[in-house]
């Protein structure tokens, strides 16, 4: 009840959800494609533009010092966030697409050769997708995707026999973005580690396990991870590729620029100690601060108390949706995030999306980026609804009405209470 | 909310006029897509051989959203019978109403299909009603090019 009561003031802290649209208070249920941000990271923001504007790492005036100083201490907060050995084995990009895709530039030149095998899996988003079947064309290398079970789980088992001397990599994710399954990633790697030793490495993309799950590289044994800061209330343009720091030190640059050299003549170059090596140019300085911000005042909520209230929306929204007759939930994996995807006969998700903003609801509709998951259960689109720790039970229910009168919109016909009971 | 979904649109979502396809050999046919959202429809085409080219018969296969369902089968109702010149007429017609562009004095050949003209007020809505009409289009581009066959 303590709990509740602290997750109902937190609500303080996100001025976009003082809001009505279209005549109603906003819910905000689209959590997954990026969270709302709270005061203090849009005060960090404000403060860098009014005070600190300045490039980092490059002036040795006051300012630019000031703004060095907070960029880096965004660094020291990721590497705590995430449990990482050293500061070195953070590197900012601009986000988990950009992450993979250096993966898959600086790794895959360097380690992948013609005939060598990539495992991913088929839930994944497209930005785990793409990057390595372009690099598999570049090297040609073969792509493989572990299948999963028609609730929405991987059939991870099978990693035993499908890792074979030639495999190099396994990327997968950490949670679907799309049906909100939740990998055993610590037993998968276990597994990954029993078979093939240290000779394949993994990838995790925790682009939407960052703002619910606790997350821990050293208990994972990852030898890599990647997020956006966008999706865990900080800004847009902003993200973190984790590498074990001796795999990092062995791959290449992945762009060339501005601060990541050592030593630069006309014909030859040398390069910047770690994670610098990685780069080049001026990064998204007040991006990077919000993350810091962001991922501090995580950290005093704690991400353990998170997932406890969030495991409560999650149970409370399976039971009102499975509630209602007419809605067929996609993915019923045993272990899931706060996320729910569902379709309903005579609805197209597009509809949905659009009469559920009408009444303030903002949902996605969509393949969420995940068109091979969406083959795999017979649908075009799904109506999403995700959720953050701001959000709460009473708004569950509103949406749980809003479906109803929805439903008897587009059929014409009203529900009767036996209709609502049935099931 | 009854801005966008009229009675007319939620009534040609439910009971879609002209819907499936035309036998292979027989007509012309196009893919639509709309990438954003996966939505896929197929339009078929059957041309009177006279050099006419009026519209004999249209089907359309959809499993889209209400909008881009009742925009298809309303489209399938202006155009039957019509010839492809007129159909053109009404496809531009229609697109200036969905971009709210649209002067009823000067295009006069709308009529039921101006349930539409509260659309543009809903952005991310417009390519389901206009996505019908583009691949509508694009069959009617490649027939009204001179020296073009009509039958595949
Ligand atoms: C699981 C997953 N991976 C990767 C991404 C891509 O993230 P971004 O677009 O921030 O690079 C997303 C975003 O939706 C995601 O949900």
């Amino acid at each position: 009840m303590r709990l509740l009561k602290n997750f109902e003031s937190y609500r303080h802290d996100f001025p976009a959800l003082y809001q009505e649209v279209h005549g109603h208070d906003l819910i905000y249920f689209d959590n997954a494609a990026t969270t709302l941000k709270p005061m203090v990271v849009i005060n960090e923001v404000m403060n860098h533009y009014y005070a600190d504007t300045s490039n980092v790492h490059r002036g040795v005036h006051t300012l630019s010092e000031r703004a060095t100083l907070k960029f880096e201490a965004a660094r020291e907060s990721v590497r705590t966030f995430i449990g990482a050995a050293s500061l070195s084995e953070i590197v900012f990009t601009s986000g988990t697409t950009e992450s993979i895709n250096l993966l898959a530039h600086s790794f895959g030149d360097a380690f992948i050769a013609s005939e060598d095998e990539i495992i991913i899996t088929a839930m994944e988003h497209h930005s785990n997708i793409v990057p390595w079947q372009l690099l598999a064309q570049r090297k040609g290398a073969i792509l493989k995707a572990l299948p999963m079970n028609e609730c929405g789980e991987l059939a991870w088992d099978l990693l035993a026999t499908m890792i074979t001397s030639r495999t190099k990599l396994l990327s997968l994710t950490f949670v679907s973005n799309a049906i909100g399954t939740i990998n055993p990633i610590k037993e998968i790697i276990a597994l990954v580690r029993s078979v093939a030793g240290t000779k394949v490495k993994v990838v995790v993309d925790a682009a939407q396990a960052v703002a619910h799950l606790p997350l821990d590289v050293k208990d994972l044994d990852c030898d890599f991870l990647v997020f956006s800061g966008h999706k865990v209330f900080a800004a847009t343009g902003v993200g973190v590729l984790y590498g074990k720091e001796a795999l990092l030190e062995s791959m290449p640059p992945y762009k060339g620029g501005g601060h990541m050299i050592r030593k630069v003549s006309l014909e030859k170059s040398s390069f910047a100690d770690l994670p610098d090596k990685f780069e080049a140019g001026t990064p998204a300085i007040e991006g990077v601060i919000s993350l810091g911000s962001a991922l501090n005042y995580l950290q005093k909520i704690g991400i353990e108390n998170i997932r406890t209230y969030e495991e409560e929306l999650a149970a409370f929204a399976e039971a009102e949706l499975s509630a209602l007759p007419f809605i067929r939930v996609i993915g019923k994996a045993s272990c899931k995030a706060a996320i729910h995807s569902f379709v309903i006969e005579g609805v197209h998700p597009h509809d949905i999306g659009t009469y559920l903003d009408q009444k303030g609801i903002a949902i996605r509709s969509g393949h969420h980026c995940a068109a091979p998951l969406m083959e795999f259960f017979g649908v075009v689109a799904t109506a999403r609804i995700s959720f953050a720790f701001y959000n709460r039970l009473a708004e569950i229910k509103i949406l749980r009405n809003e479906l109803i009168k929805m439903w008897e919109f587009f059929h014409g016909q009203s529900l009767s209470r036996a209709d609502l009971r049935a099931q | 909310m009854d801005n966008l979904y009229q009675e007319l649109i939620l009534e040609h979502n439910k009971n879609p006029r002209n819907f499936g396809e035309l036998k292979e050999g027989e007509c012309l046919k196009q893919e639509g897509l709309n990438p954003l959202c996966g939505d896929r429809l197929i339009v078929s085409l059957k041309l009177s051989e006279d050099g006419e080219q009026i519209i004999e018969d249209v089907k359309i296969r959809s499993d889209g959203c209400a909008i881009s369902r009742a925009s298809a089968s309303m489209m399938s109702e202006a155009i039957k019978g019509k010839t492809v010149k007129d159909a053109i007429a009404i496809f531009h017609e229609f697109h200036d109403l969905l971009l709210k562009k649209h002067d009823p004095s000067v295009c006069p050949h709308l009529g039921k299909l101006e349930v539409f003209s509260n659309i543009w007020k809903y952005p991310s809505r417009v390519k389901c009603a206009a996505l019908p009409w583009h691949t509508l289009n694009e069959i009617m581009e490649q027939t009204s090019k001179p020296g073009q066959s009509t039958s595949e």
